[in-house]
Formats: structure tokens, C-alpha cells, sequence
């Protein structure tokens, strides 16, 4: 999974050559190898190390504020998110939610690191949720449709529908 | 800036002990455990720092984090790295270590697990040239990692279980002689050690540090399916079985009619919703309704169910005088036209009604007014009187569609009488603000008008316990489920039955006699009517509730007609209507973003499906692949031609083209003997699994899912070829050659079985196949009847026909083209006279090209690229672009 996630993040930062990535431990936590030194462990490590490479630092913050926003955000993704219970799905989808209510990106107004990775961890429950449940978590599901257009984003997952207005609107029948 | 911490906190060890290494200034507030501090966080977290921008950090290793950014210290790989691990592998360790010894009191247990952690941080610092983690100085990682071990290397207890970590305790020892860390201890534990903690530690969620029921199980599933594990006896079983070879079937598989309930055997009667004859359906009504059907009653029929399948075009109502009146006919003209559309549609489709009709009949009238009556005799009709708007110069009330205005809630000035396109609101059309006749222009007047309805209310408690023992003993889908759940949950209110209008059944009320009945109580009617057409005998499905098992399929915006309003008609009626048993509702089939609508006619029609050179097999497939089942799904035609090339021809059609080639070429066209051995027992025992799997999912109508197992099958097949290399061993010695010809004998059996699965989803494919084969009439039933399981089919020495490819590639270029000619037809204007799209002229050399695919030049070169075995790249760049498609309601 994660894997797949850090090719498709180099094809969205524009990196030409593709790394070599393993995995080590029970969690399949990602290894990159590196020439220049030891070896990278960690998604979030790695995925930040290619943003440096492709010199596109603004996606980890244009501010030591937002990058502390945008860490924050990662380290959420991968302590919180990945691997997470079935009951604790409900709260993050909660949490996420309530967050973005005034927000458009997850640290604010512009896009960041932070999306991409989010997005690519919330994918599969986002495809699972129903349509009432998308609806339920209105903020999320515009947040998770907008991220999924962002140009150059999407690449190995499949789009989710996302529709534009409500299945059951109130008071009717 | 303020911090906000609380005593007791471990964590608030680490932004303290930040706060003071750094020297940042900062107001520091302690609050309690219970301080919901961060409003978006559905537990009290703490530490946490509210920035100058207002907003909240909650992580304390982001705050450690900013806090060292902000003094100019910016991270490094090598710090995120020590910072990752301690949130993902530390962290976890460290909380569940704890809970285990002051909550629990296990100390052994808390040091077994943070040896892993611990271990391997003692090899991290041991490599080291550094006093600190990652530089001369203390850094952030530093005080992150040394406030999270804080708990544990500064307590006794632990000091046995963890071990000698000589490079672990040197570098914590000179952490915590840093001033700033000692003062941080000192204020969030206040001199109380380790018992200060308990507190915090009780108010967390019990840790578990191991979660492995990953949620992404749903791709993990399916790989694991492919690695099936099968016991020595499962597999000797089915070898067993499959030797066994067909049994004399003496089963007819000639239909004779009309079918009529049996006793004795299983009595299914299918109903897929009526589409709506005004337009030309959708492919998203195809699989919604007639497609999904049709697959569960052709399985039906194999698996020997008595089946009777039953369907027609709902042609009453509104939508039908208002495409009359546009295209110049009377509304029998209409219907006879768009009732011959839609049966040649479904023809092309390949749906096998037994019977498909209409409601526009004298039994629609005769069993209608039966059910009026007894419901009035019953006392569950109501009268009341309704507002409604009247066109004084078309001298006519105005049905719902019949009003433009502007939209009450939004302001939207084209939106129409029953709902708004632009919020989606429904709308009463009497509070339309400044309406129109949609005919004329025309300013409608208020009107009120006398009308009849049905008493819901009254029948509420009857229909409750109906549904709960139809909902307890058969399968309807969860979103049928749901929608009828929470129509009940609202409370049902009485629904007028009766219309201001000419083209219906007849109220048969002297004092209604202007007036017909509404199509939503009128159309589900029409199951019955069409029945009664099919045959005089139509009661012996109808009104036989004990014998006959009843299965409705639609989109899900059909469903409350079905589970709520029509059974409370049966119901109320009291003459022993057959109920739905199984309510099978698809999600939608549609285009990601693009609103459509059927009043623009955006979407792609079935008539056009035919016109695009796409067998009708190779649609009826891909529909049913990305069936909308459990969640909705999108079309695209870049993902047809991937799923074309990449399943059908890849993988199904190449498994099957090989072993019949295979059989021609090295065996003159008989099957050659087989002596199974262990790999060819396995072989089978896969594929038996497979099979039962099919069965047990069909049972269910998961109709998608079960299309997998096939796909799963021709997979398992084509690795099994791959392995035993039978084009190689042909040429070997005897007993190479002896192996070469199981693995051909076993392979075209799986090739026959595979025919008899695709039945459902693709029949001509399917009978294509056993032509080839030269497979006896019966095999297919023979083996999904009554669970026989998969059965050696085509015995030695059996003699097959001419294999020929069954599938043919769709070209990126073909696809581009399609795209564009049905994905581009957005109509401006929303007149009801853009209904019916016409591809737009400029793509008619597009469509040629697309035709000239089917060329038989182009077939020979396919069949030699097969032969081949040449992989198309199934990631090929095609360039996703999915069309628009919806199901629309199919009662007005």
C-alpha cells in the first residue's frame, strides 16, 4: 500500500526516476535506500524527503506555523488513520469533519503534503462509505472530491462518486 | 501563543521540556484531563498549542517540532525519521507498557513489549558517533524520544525486564541532565514520580498496540482468495467428484409455457422495476433493473428453479401525454412506438423475459379497479381536497413537470414543479414563485381539486409486521433496508391515489369519474396485469403467497414503492397477494461530477449501445462488472476497454482459446487422456472452491461478486498452463507427453465449466464456447443443478469443433472516440425536446472508424496476436474519462 502511494507521490511531484523502495516489519513500514547515506524509514520520512528532492518544499508549509500544521496532519495519517478499528473509522471521519467545516485544505488554504497523504489513507473508507454516510460527513466528502481532481493527485486509485445533491432530502416522502 | 498542559501528562514532558530547550516565550495554562481544548477532536487531547493564527496543534511532537523552527532549527531526514518512529512504534509501546503496569500491574508482560523499540533503539545510538540522537547538541528528536522513555528508564520496576541498553541509558542519562528537561519532569510530575501518571493513564482509551484488522481488507481479500489454502482432503474430494463424470440428465431444458407455480419445487417469480415508455432506457435502467434480473433468472433456470420472469413498460401518466403532445401522436401512438424501442432494446440486451408487456391493457383496468374497490369497501381510501395549479388555456391541471417557476428556496428560475435542479430541494409546485405552464407560458391559477387517498397510516402496523418477517427470512438489499427503515421512522402519511387526467386506468368512483389513477399506485399494478396477460392462470403466482417466492430488482429510488406503498395496497386489499420476499435495489450508476438529468437528456441510451460495434456480451459484461452493488459506481469507457482487454481477452478468453487450441492442434481435436496428479487435484479442488463460492453469492443476487469467481477461475487456469508448459511437454517424451495431455484434458474442462458460469452474464459467449467444445446440451445444468459441483465434462476422446477467439481488443483509439461522441452531448437549454440526444454530426467519421473495428482483417490479426499470447500492457495510458450515467426512477 504505502508502496504504491510513494511512486504515485513522485509522479505527482514530477520526479523523473523512480526510487527503489522495501519494506521492513510487521507494519511494512517503507524503506527507501539512499547512495548518499542510510537508508529512509517511515512514510512520512520518505514522502517529505521527495518533496525536498523535487524542490517543491511549499507542500510542507509556506511557514513554520503551517508546517507544524502539516506534520501534525502526517503524523495523524500514520498514528491515528493507518490501521485503524472499525469504531475508531466513525470518530476520525468525526474529527475530520468538524475540522474542515471552514477549511479547504487540511492546513488551511493552500494544498499540501498533508492532502495528498490523507487522501491516499482515507481512500478505501471513502469508497466504502454509502451514500448516506458521504452525506453525513459533508465535509469530508468535499474535501476527498476536491483532493481527487487536484491535478496530478490521483494516479493508482480508482475516483470515488461523489454526488452533488442529497438522496434524501428532509421532509418529504 | 499559549500552551495549554495538564499535571500527569507524560506527554506534556516532551512541549515543556521543548518550551524551555528552546527558550521560546509562551503563556503555559494547566487545565484538567477533561479540557476539550481542540473543539474538532472528539476526546480531550492535551498537550496542546494554540499558534498566533488561531489555529490548534495537538500533536506534541509537531509542537516540539515548531517550537525548535522557530529558534531555527530546521528538521532533517534524520530527525522525522526518529520522530516517525516515535509516534508510529514507540509511542504505541510505551502507553500499552504502562497501562499493563500501573493498571494492571504486569510488569513482565509491559517489558516484553517495549523490547522491540527498545532494542532497536539501543542499535540505533550504539552506531552512533554523536552524544545525542542526531547531532553535538540536543535536538528535537532528543527531547521527543527521551520525554516518551521518561516514564520507563527513569523507573526501577522496568530496569529488569528491559535489560542491559548501555548506549540507551548513557544517552538518557545526558538528556536528563539538560536543566530545561529537569524542570519539565518536575512540573508535570510535581515530585510524585510515576504515580502522578495514573490519573492520565486511566482516563486514556485502553492501547492495543496490535491492530491488524486493517480495513483496506478489501483489496487484502482478494489476494488472499487467489492463495487459498486447501486441505489434503478437499482436495481428494473434488478430484473424486470431478471424475465422476456428467450424469445422464434427462432435466429438459426447453421452456414450456406458460410456467406455472409446482408443487414440489422451488416457485421463483422475478419482476424487474417497469421502465417508463416515454423515453428510451438508459444503460443505467439496463443494469439496474432488466440486466440484474435477467442474470438471476437465467441462473435460476440453470440451477433448476421453477422461474417465471416477468417485466413491461409502465405506460400511463403525465410524461406520456406530454410526449405526445410534442411529437404529434396520441399517447397509444406514443406508447406502441417507445414499447417496440424498448423490446428491441432489451432483445439486443439479451434479456430473456418470459413475458415482457405492458400496462396499457384491459387486465391493468380490471385488476386495478379490483384493488380500488376492495381497499374502499375496506375503508382505507380517504378523501380530501388538494391545491393544485390549472392552465386556464390549455384548460387542464398541470401535473408537476407541467410548471416552471422560480425555485422557493434557492431562486433558481427554471426550476420545475416537483423538484429544483439547481439545490435539489423537492418542491411542492403550489409554492412555486411565478409559475408557468410549460405548454402554453401561461400563469397556472390555484385550483382545488376533490382527490382519494390511500389511508397509510391506517395499514402502518400491518405492513410493519409484514416487513419484519420479509426482511428477517429474505435477502433484500441493505439499502432497501434502510430507505424503507426510515420512511417508517417518519411516520407514513396518506398518499393521493388519484390524478386530474386523462391517459390512466379509469377511477371506477361515479364521483371520480373524471379522474384516473395515479402511476404510482397504478404501475406496480402492472406486475400483476402483466401476468394476467401472459396467462388466464396469473393468480397461481399472484395470490400464492405460500408456494411462490417473489423477487423484485430495481434502483434504489424505487424501493419505498415497493416496500412500503404497494404491499400497503396488497395488504389492504386482503385477497392473499403474493408479497416481495427479496428486495434487490442497486445503488447508482453514474459520472463523478457532471450533474445530469433526465429532462436534458444527458446520459448514454440503450439503442446507441448497439451502434458502437461493443457486443452486446461484452456490455452486459461490463455493466455487470461495475454493477452498483452495495455503493455506487462509475461508468467509463477508458475503463470498458481496460476491462475488455485486460479480463475478457486477457485473461478469460485466452484461457479459453488456449486449451481448445491446445486440444486442436496437439491432440487432432480429442481430448486427451487425463491421470491427475496432486497439482492437477489441487487445480480442480481451486477451481470447485471457486464454483461454490459463485453458487452461494448468486443465491444472495450479489450478482458483481459473483462475476469475480469466473474471472478468479480462467486466472487459476491460465497460471496452471503457465506452469506445465503443455506446448513444450507435447514435445517431449512419453511421459511428458502424457502430462501434456492432462493438463489439456483438465484445462478445456475448466473451459466448459467456465461456459456454464458465463451463462447468466454472457450467453452468447457462453453457448459460443460449448459450440466450440462441442459440449453436451445439458453440461451446464448438470452442474450447477443441485450442487454438483464441477464435473468432467468432456471425457477422453471426446471430440471438439473449431476454436476461434472470443474476444477481440478495443483500441484506445476506438474508445477516444466513443468517448467523445456520447461524453460531449451537453445540452444547453433544458426544453423537454432535448430529451432524445442525437450525437452531434461532426463525430460521424468517428463512428465509422469505431464500426470498422469488427472488420474481419482485423479479427485475423487478433486471433494471431492471441495465438501468441501476446500481453497488451493492461496499465496502457488510456486517459480516464468516464461518461455520464444515471438510473432514473422508472415511476413518475
Amino acid at each position: 500500500m504505502a508502496l504504491k502511494e510513494l511512486s504515485s507521490l513522485e509522479k505527482c511531484l514530477g520526479l523523473k526516476k523512480p526510487n527503489k523502495y522495501s519494506t521492513q516489519g510487521e507494519r511494512k513500514v517503507p524503506v527507501l535506500q539512499n547512495n548518499n547515506g542510510p537508508a529512509l524509514v517511515g512514510l512520512v520520512t520518505i514522502a517529505s524527503h521527495l518533496v525536498h528532492e523535487a524542490k517543491r518544499t511549499e507542500l510542507l508549509g509556506n511557514s513554520a506555523e503551517q508546517r507544524a500544521v502539516v506534520q501534525q496532519w502526517l503524523e495523524y495519517r500514520i498514528t491515528r488513520l493507518d490501521n485503524c478499528s472499525k469504531e475508531e473509522v466513525k470518530v476520525i471521519l468525526k474529527e475530520l469533519n468538524q475540522y474542515l467545516e471552514d477549511k479547504v485544505y487540511l492546513a488551511g488554504n493552500s494544498f499540501t503534503l498533508a492532502d495528498t497523504l490523507m487522501y491516499y489513507g482515507i481512500h478505501h473508507i471513502i469508497m466504502n462509505l454509502a451514500v448516506q454516510e458521504k452525506e453525513k460527513f459533508l465535509n469530508v466528502t468535499r474535501w476527498f472530491d476536491h483532493i481527487q481532481h487536484y491535478p496530478g493527485v490521483r494516479h493508482h486509485l480508482a475516483p470515488v462518486v461523489v454526488l452533488r445533491n442529497r438522496v434524501y432530502p428532509s421532509g418529504q416522502h | 501563543m499559549k500552551l495549554f498542559v495538564s499535571e500527569g501528562n507524560p506527554h506534556c514532558v516532551k512541549v515543556l521540556a521543548g518550551l524551555e530547550v528552546t527558550g521560546v516565550k509562551c503563556d503555559v495554562q494547566l487545565v484538567s484531563h477533561e479540557e476539550r481544548v481542540v473543539p474538532f477532536l472528539n476526546r480531550p487531547v492535551l498537550p496542546v498549542l494554540l499558534l498566533p493564527s488561531g489555529q490548534h496543534l495537538f500533536s506534541p511532537n509537531a509542537i516540539c517540532q515548531y517550537l525548535f523552527e522557530v529558534v531555527g532549527k530546521e528538521a532533517s531526514d534524520d530527525g522525522n525519521q526518529l520522530l516517525e518512529w516515535e509516534a508510529t512504534e514507540l509511542q504505541p509501546a510505551v502507553l500499552q507498557a504502562l497501562h499493563m503496569l500501573m493498571l494492571q500491574g504486569k510488569s513482565g508482560e509491559a517489558g516484553t513489549v517495549l523490547k522491540g523499540p527498545l532494542g532497536w533503539l539501543e542499535q540505533y545510538l550504539s552506531k552512533r558517533t554523536t552524544p545525542f540522537l542526531t547531532e553535538e547538541t540536543v535536538a528535537v528528536a532528543d527531547i521527543v524520544l527521551w520525554a516518551a522513555l521518561y516514564p520507563i528508564l527513569s523507573n526501577s520496576t522496568f530496569e529488569a525486564v528491559v535489560g542491559e541498553l548501555p548506549s540507551v541509558r548513557g544517552w538518557f542519562k545526558r538528556v536528563s541532565q539538560v536543566p530545561a528537561c529537569e524542570a519539565a519532569v518536575q512540573r508535570v510530575l510535581q515530585g510524585k514520580g510515576l504515580d502522578a501518571l495514573k490519573n492520565f493513564l486511566q482516563k486514556q482509551p485502553a492501547p492495543h498496540i496490535q491492530r491488524r484488522d486493517s480495513p483496506s481488507s478489501a483489496n487484502a481479500t482478494e489476494m488472499e482468495d487467489s492463495e487459498l489454502m486447501m486441505t489434503e482432503e478437499e482436495v481428494e474430494v473434488a478430484a473424486q467428484a470431478w471424475s465422476k463424470g456428467l450424469p445422464d440428465c434427462s432435466d429438459s431444458t426447453q421452456k414450456k409455457h406458460p410456467i406455472l407455480p409446482q408443487e414440489g419445487k422451488r416457485n421463483v417469480l422475478v419482476t424487474s422495476a417497469l421502465p417508463y415508455v416515454n423515453n428510451v432506457p438508459h444503460l443505467g435502467n439496463i443494469i439496474g433493473c432488466v440486466l440484474s434480473a435477467d442474470v438471476f433468472a437465467r441462473y435460476g433456470r440453470l440451477r433448476g428453479w421453477n422461474l417465471l420472469y416477468v417485466c413491461g413498460t409502465d405506460e400511463y401518466g403525465t410524461a406520456t401525454e406530454n410526449k405526445a403532445r410534442e411529437e404529434g401522436l396520441t399517447p397509444q401512438e406514443i406508447c406502441d412506438k417507445y414499447h417496440a424501442v424498448h423490446s428491441s432494446i432489451y432483445k439486443w440486451f439479451q434479456i430473456d423475459f418470459d413475458y415482457f408487456g405492458r400496462t396499457t391493457t384491459e387486465q391493468q383496468t380490471e385488476i386495478a379497479q379490483d384493488i380500488f374497490w376492495r381497499l374502499h369497501e375496506r375503508g382505507y381510501l380517504l378523501e380530501d381536497v388538494v391545491e393544485q395549479l390549472r392552465c386556464e388555456n390549455c384548460q387542464r391541471f398541470l401535473a408537476d413537470r407541467f410548471v416552471e417557476g422560480v425555485c422557493p428556496h434557492c431562486k433558481y428560475p427554471e426550476a420545475r414543479g416537483d423538484q429544483c435542479d439547481k439545490c435539489g430541494r423537492l418542491i411542492n409546485a403550489v409554492e412555486l414563485k411565478e409559475p408557468q405552464c410549460k405548454v402554453c407560458q401561461q400563469t397556472p391559477e390555484i385550483r382545488s381539486s376533490k382527490h382519494l387517498f390511500l389511508d397509510l397510516p391506517k395499514l402502518e402496523g400491518e405492513l410493519e409486521q409484514w416487513l419484519e418477517k420479509s426482511m428477517g427470512s429474505g435477502d433484500w438489499t441493505v439499502n432497501a433496508k434502510h430507505i424503507t427503515r426510515s420512511w417508517l421512522r417518519d411516520g407514513l402519511k396518506p398518499r393521493c391515489i388519484t390524478r386530474d387526467l386523462q391517459w390512466g386506468t379509469p377511477v371506477p368512483h361515479p364521483d371520480f369519474s373524471d379522474k384516473v389513477f395515479y402511476v404510482w399506485f397504478d404501475a406496480p399494478i402492472g406486475y400483476l396485469s402483466i401476468t394476467a396477460n401472459y396467462t388466464s392462470e396469473w393468480e397461481k403466482w399472484w395470490k400464492n403467497p405460500q408456494q411462490v417466492e417473489l423477487y423484485n430488482f430495481m434502483a434504489k429510488d424505487n424501493v419505498p414503492f415497493h416496500s412500503v406503498v404497494f404491499p400497503c395496497s396488497l395488504l389492504g386489499a386482503q385477497d392473499n397477494y403474493t408479497l416481495v420476499n427479496n428486495l434487490v435495489a442497486t445503488e447508482y450508476l453514474n459520472y463523478e461530477d457532471t450533474k445530469f438529468s433526465k429532462s436534458r437528456g444527458v446520459g448514454v441510451f440503450g439503442d446507441m449501445a448497439k451502434d458502437t460495434g461493443i457486443p452486446s456480451d461484452v456490455w452486459r459484461f461490463y455493466l455487470l462488472y461495475l454493477r452498483p452493488e452495495g455503493q455506487d459506481s462509475a461508468f467509463s469507457w477508458a475503463d470498458m476497454a481496460l476491462k475488455n482487454n485486460s479480463e475478457l481477452l486477457n485473461n478469460l478468453g485466452n484461457f479459453i482459446n488456449r486449451a481448445g487450441m491446445f486440444v486442436s492442434k496437439f491432440f487432432e481435436g480429442h481430448v486427451p487422456e487425463m491421470v491427475l496428479q496432486d497439482e492437477d487435484k489441487r487445480l480442480i479442488a481451486q477451481v470447485c472452491w471457486e464454483l461454490k463460492q459463485y453458487i452461494q453469492l448468486l443465491d444472495k443476487v450479489r450478482i458483481r461478486d459473483a462475476l469475480k469467481c469466473i474471472l478468479n477461475i480462467s486466472r487459476h487456469g491460465n497460471q496452471y498452463i503457465q506452469v506445465n508448459e503443455p506446448w513444450k511437454k507435447i514435445k517431449g517424451g512419453d511421459d511428458d507427453r502424457k502430462r501434456a495431455g492432462t493438463v489439456t484434458g483438465v484445462s478445456v474442462n475448466v473451459a466448459c465449466l467456465l461456459s456454464a458460469m458465463l451463462e447468466p452474464y454472457m450467453p452468447t459467449v457462453s453457448q459460443t464456447i460449448r459450440d466450440q467444445l462441442q459440449a453436451p446440451a445439458h453440461c451446464a445444468r448438470a452442474m450447477l443443478y443441485a450442487d454438483r459441483g464441477f464435473l468432467c465434462s468432456l471425457s477422453a476422446g471426446h471430440r471438439i469443433g473449431t476454436v476461434s477467439p472470443l474476444f477481440q481488443k478495443l483500441e484506445s483509439e476506438q474508445i477516444e472516440a466513443l468517448r467523445k461522441r456520447f461524453g460531449g452531448q451537453q445540452v444547453p437549454s433544458s426544453t423537454v425536446n432535448s430529451a432524445q440526444p442525437k450525437p452531434p454530426a461532426a463525430a460521424a467519421p468517428a463512428v465509422n472508424a469505431s464500426v470498422s473495428a469488427a472488420d474481419p482483417e482485423k479479427a485475423k490479426q487478433l486471433a494471431a496476436a492471441v495465438a501468441k499470447q501476446v500481453r497488451t500492457c493492461a496499465k496502457c495510458q488510456i486517459k480516464n474519462n468516464p461518461i455520464i450515467i444515471t438510473i432514473f426512477p422508472s415511476t413518475q
